[in-house]
């Protein structure tokens, strides 16, 4: 609209058009509720407005007409649940294959890492129509990670993992917002997300120096910290072998099965005690707070690396590669 | 009801001036304790609901500190509120029997039962104290054994949160105590000086229904934090 | 009815006693109402101030009127402030005290000591709280979110949870004594059938404050244990869990929000009836809309989380949860415009804050909606849609009725008038000042604008100038209420015993009542909202 009074955020995301087609929708319904409402009042206020001589006509209420406005409300209630709802769910549920950033929040400032091992700080360049699925936890107190231009928003949690994507449609500069209070610089914590067309980008990635992907440096860490020597990939090992499992299902030690996913993987590191595979011994030595927060995104894309990209979803569940040794008590 | 004006005369405890009449008092105050004591399950709710999920996420830690504690002393400290408990129940019958003397030393026994708990939960944090299990920087499970039939190990930091909830609900819970000595101290000072008799002794009933509710809190508390593995280690 | 040469030397309980003792010492349940609408009347301005000093930095898009750590502090304590020493005891304290026994034909509350009792608390905890703001204040925002409560803020949490624990046993303690008195003191022929539905959403009310506060204040305990005496809870470095702080926390407070609302659609009930001269549309429904609502109420906590990292069933759970929550409110604003329907309105100002109330309580509540609906929340969460929904609900509702009521019962509280022109323009700045400063701000929190944010990016500084503007407009109409009452208690025109006509036991008792509210002990045989029995005022005849 204006240039320094703009009434509408920029859409910027394939996610964001169905956001503001529900907005709108909802815009339209409580206009008409509002203006139906004040309507009413107004004629009423006007129409009945006291006059001597003329009394009010007692009404006792009529069930039907409650009936009436109770249900047809409920009605609409349930379609803006479901719209909303489908909406959530897709804002929720990242695409296969999307390529990953690794967010890390700290007070007062985002740090980024892409796959290929790009670090960023308080920005994030992405290429146009590729799906991108962040994975996102805070060194500190709770953040919030908000790009209003894609709509999207999730709380950055101490101690977990947590995910959001988004497909930029538009290439531009967006706000990127910590929505969550934070403390002090809170107001300061913002960045922003540079989209560029794929060959720009592509540009872009090449330009900066890099250590190597993610998964590389996570590797090198691997070595490091000595974690071959049990974790080896064969069935030899003290350790689980790492070879596979990301995203598979493993039974544990009590009996229940988790996904191996990212926040487990991250526990594993951490606590390993807190949820043995069935089959080990619990002797891995706990990294928590010999490992931080980047290291962490690296040694947990190091393991996903393990696992090829998702062949379908052909995995057999007795496949946790953990399982095959039983050696219960 | 009568339709005189209201006298404005002085009143008893038995009939306060706002009321019709004693039943309605009666009434009044009983539905005013049983509400006050929902908000009281609320309030220990919040810690409950806290306990089971963490005692869901880290048995191995919740069993290793239970077994930490003294069960001989814990089970003491059960009998004696049961008996509290008892001696509320006979005082009461006492109070509505008029039996002023009895209700005196029923009263003082409960007293005794409540200071004999709180000296006994003295010592069980004091051993903890020593045993380096307060939640802090100077926290330190290493002594705690993992369950035998376990692959799990202890985690450390888990097992604060253990730690943590246990003072918290067992703090809470003696500072209801501390109150409820308190409040019988008072009744019995009243009861000695015969304030109570078969017709008004409703402040001895509210006394009893809250000190039965601490106990319950108690029974809840006791299997929760002491008794969660008691197998034999070996 | 009483002439005013009789009213002014007849013995009320204004003037029963003098001196500051027969004050401070009082169990009468009105004089108790007194002392807690001085005391809030305090805290509404303490918490008004800050959020001026809120619009003003936020008249430019960079932090140049105060330091961001004082901005921080300055947000969170107007929220404490407002919610946890204006809102929450501000109908039901000071209305709710007042008018619950005179309503149901008793002398007093069940438990007068105890309603004297809970005023001390609150003055104790108010102190704890001013103390805590002049030596340095709380930067957690009013939630207090953990880690950073517990783990990062440096200042004095303790403190304002310590307070806000205290106040909550006030709370408890008042709403105890409600449910009690509406069970057991009924006056005879006072059955539940005739409840005024001022009752009827006080008892509602009540059963929130009982068994949600103290869900408050073990969360706000463990919080300052957590600090205190560094137990690990909610510590996520020792696997406790954060997003557990929350849930806790918002099992009582977004019931909260249906204590400061409810009491305001009872005040609402009382004055639309007098003001259209019917009974309530639908009395029992909207009655059981009251009770719907605070059961409800209890189940879509976590509506506040949705972008908190709760699982995705969670949040469709409680997503649809808060749009059944949403049908009681949409049923009491149906029938608060159908009452109106055949009726015979006059535009006194009480009637003026109720037609406000509903405005921009449908505005609230329509946005609300919004916020309900998953896919939008996502978007609006923590931002400036937030802080407009809750204050159309909180201010634009809660206030509004609160405004209203004390204008609607002033005549039987002080016995004299309130200036009716001076009332008429306060409602309408109120109105006009309201709207101007948050309606901009639906559409700043739309266009992304976080909460909480000191400092912001340009392209918001035209919509917030406007909210600024607002705000002063705003602020006057909330200082001519308390300017033109203080005058009226002494140069006011007498009030008689019912000046509105309008039905209800507290207005067929004296103005002010007598100590003991009732000279004869009512017996009802009549039902609640018998207009047709009662003759019009000829003052508020006049056309306009």
């Amino acid at each position: 609209m204006f240039d320094n009074f703009p009434l509408w955020p920029v859409r910027a995301s394939t996610g964001a058009g169905n956001v503001d087609a529900l907005y709108i929708f909802l815009l339209a319904l409580s206009a008409f509720m509002c203006l139906a409402i004040f309507a009413m009042i107004l004629l009423f206020a006007t129409r009945y407005r006291r006059r001597r001589g003329i009394e009010a006509e007692q009404i006792e209420g009529s069930s039907a007409l409650e009936i009436t406005w109770s249900i047809i409300p409920l009605a609409i209630f349930m379609v803006i649940f479901t719209w909303g709802a489908v909406i959530y769910f897709n804002e929720r549920t990242p695409p296969r294959g999307a390529s990953e950033v690794y967010v890390v929040a700290k007070q007062w400032m985002w740090k980024l890492q892409h796959q290929e091992g790009q670090r960023e700080i308080n920005e994030l360049h992405v290429p146009v129509g590729r799906d991108v699925k962040l994975i996102m936890t805070s060194q500190d107190v709770i953040h919030s990670f908000y790009v209003p231009a894609f709509r999207i928003k999730q709380d950055v949690i101490p101690g977990r993992y947590t995910t959001a994507w988004f497909r930029a449609t538009k290439p531009g500069v967006y706000h990127l917002f910590c929505s969550q209070y934070c403390g002090t610089m809170h107001s300061g914590m913002i960045g922003q997300v540079v989209v560029m067309e794929p060959a720009q980008y592509e540009a872009w990635l090449s330009g900066g120096g890099t250590t190597g992907s993610l998964a590389a440096s996570g590797e090198s860490l691997f070595q490091q910290l000595g974690c071959p020597t049990c974790h080896r990939s064969d069935t030899q090992g003290r350790g689980p072998n790492l070879v596979g499992i990301f995203g598979k299902p493993v039974q544990l030690e009590d009996g229940r099965t988790v996904v191996a996913d990212e926040n487990y993987i991250r526990e594993s590191i951490l606590s390993p005690s807190a949820k043995i595979v069935s089959g080990f011994k619990p002797i891995m030595p706990v990294f928590q707070g010999l490992v931080g927060e980047e290291q962490l995104t690296a040694l947990v894309a190091y393991v996903k690396s393990l696992s090829p990209s998702p062949a379908g979803a052909a995995g057999t569940p007795g496949l946790a590669p953990a399982g095959n040794r039983s050696q219960n008590p | 009801m009568s339709d005189s004006p209201i006298a404005v005369e002085q009143h008893g405890p038995e009939l306060l001036h706002h009321f019709v009449d004693a039943e309605q008092q009666r009434d009044a105050a009983s539905l005013g304790m049983w509400l006050f004591l929902a908000t009281e399950i609320m309030f220990f709710g919040g810690m409950f609901c806290a306990y089971l999920i963490y005692r869901f996420w880290y048995y191995n830690e919740f069993a290793a500190g239970s077994r930490s504690l003294d069960i001989w002393l814990g089970t003491i400290n059960t009998a004696v509120l049961i008996c509290s408990s008892l001696t509320v129940a006979l005082g009461v019958r006492a109070a509505q029997m008029g039996k002023r003397k009895l209700l005196v030393v029923l009263l003082l026994l409960t007293i005794v039962f409540g200071f004999a708990f709180l000296g006994i939960k003295g010592v069980e944090w004091y051993d903890k104290y020593k045993e380096h299990h307060i939640p802090g920087r100077s926290f330190n499970a290493s002594d705690l054994e993992k369950p035998p039939y376990s692959n799990g190990g202890i985690d450390q930091q888990h097992e604060q949160i253990y730690f943590s909830l246990y003072f918290a609900m067992t703090g809470l819970h003696a500072l209801h105590m501390i109150i409820g000595v308190g409040i019988f101290v008072f009744l019995t000072f009243y009861a000695w000086k015969g304030r109570y008799t078969p017709k008004y002794y409703t402040p001895i009933e509210m006394g009893g229904l809250y000190w039965h509710f601490v106990d319950i809190v108690w029974i809840y508390l006791f299997p929760l934090l002491y008794l969660i593995d008691r197998k034999p280690l070996r | 009815m009483a002439t005013a040469a009789i009213t002014a030397e007849r013995e009320h309980y204004l003037n029963q006693e003098y001196g500051i003792r027969s004050w401070l010492l009082t169990t009468d349940h009105k004089r108790i109402a007194l002392l807690y609408l001085i005391s809030i009347t305090f805290f509404f301005f303490v918490g008004g101030f800050f959020a001026l000093l809120i619009r003003l930095e936020l008249l430019t898009p960079a932090g140049d009127l105060v330091q961001a750590d004082t901005y921080n502090k300055l947000f969170s304590m107007h929220g404490q402030v407002m919610i946890f020493f204006f809102l929450i005891p501000s109908i039901p304290a000071v209305l709710g005290n007042f008018l619950v026994p005179l309503m149901i034909g008793a002398k007093d509350l069940a438990f007068p000591r105890i309603n004297l009792l809970s005023w001390y608390l609150y003055i104790i905890a108010g102190l704890i709280y001013i103390h805590c703001i002049v030596t340095g204040g709380v930067d957690t925002g009013w939630t207090f979110y953990t880690p950073f409560s517990t783990a990062f803020s440096n200042t004095k949490v303790i403190e304002a949870g310590i307070a806000i624990f205290i106040a909550g046993f006030s709370s408890i303690l008042t709403g105890l004594n409600f449910v009690v008195t509406i069970h057991r003191m009924r006056a005879p022929g006072m059955t539940w059938s005739r409840l005024p539905l001022f009752i009827w959403a006080h008892y509602a009310t009540s059963i929130i404050q009982l068994l949600g506060t103290p869900v408050l204040a073990i969360t706000l305990l463990l919080v300052v244990f957590e600090r205190a005496f560094n137990l690990g809870i909610f510590d996520p470095t020792r696997g406790g869990d954060p997003l557990l702080f929350q849930h806790l926390f918002w099992f009582y407070s977004h019931p909260a929000v249906y204590i400061m609302i409810l009491p305001a659609m009872a005040v609402e009930s009382e004055v639309v009836a007098c003001f259209t001269r019917k009974r309530i549309f639908g009395y029992n429904f909207v009655a059981m809309s009251s009770i719907a609502i605070a059961v409800f109420g209890f189940l879509v906590w976590a509506h506040h989380m949705f972008v908190a990292g709760i699982s995705l069933y969670a949040a469709l759970v409680f997503s649809i949860l808060s749009y059944l929550v949403a049908v009681p409110s949409a049923i009491k604003v149906f029938n608060w415009t159908a009452t109106m329907y055949k009726g015979s309105i006059s535009f006194t100002t009480p009637m003026l804050y109720a037609f406000g109330f509903i405005g921009l309580f449908t505005m609230g509540g329509l946005t609300g909606l919004f916020l309900a609906c998953l896919g939008i929340d996502v978007h609006v969460h923590d931002t400036y849609f937030i802080i407009a929904h809750f204050h159309y609900i909180m201010v634009g509702g809660a206030v509004m009725g609160y405004l209203g009521g004390l204008h609607f019962w002033w005549p039987k509280i002080s016995g004299r008038m309130y200036p009716e022109g001076w009332g008429r323009l306060a409602a309408l700045l109120v109105f006009v000042g309201f709207n101007l400063t948050f309606f901009p701000q639906f559409i700043l929190g739309y266009m992304g604008m976080p909460r909480r944010y000191w400092q912001y990016p340009p392209e918001f500084q035209v919509l917030n100038v406007l909210s600024t503007a607002g705000s002063t407009i705003l602020a006057v109409g909330y200082v001519l209420p308390m300017v033109y009452f203080l005058w009226s208690m002494r140069y006011g025109k007498l009030a008689e015993d019912n000046p509105w006509g309008a039905a209800g036991l507290e207005w067929k008792t004296s103005s002010p009542p007598p100590t003991f509210n009732f000279d004869e002990a009512p017996e009802v045989t009549w039902e609640a909202y018998n207009y047709e029995e009662i003759p019009a005022p000829a003052e508020v005849q006049v056309e306009r």
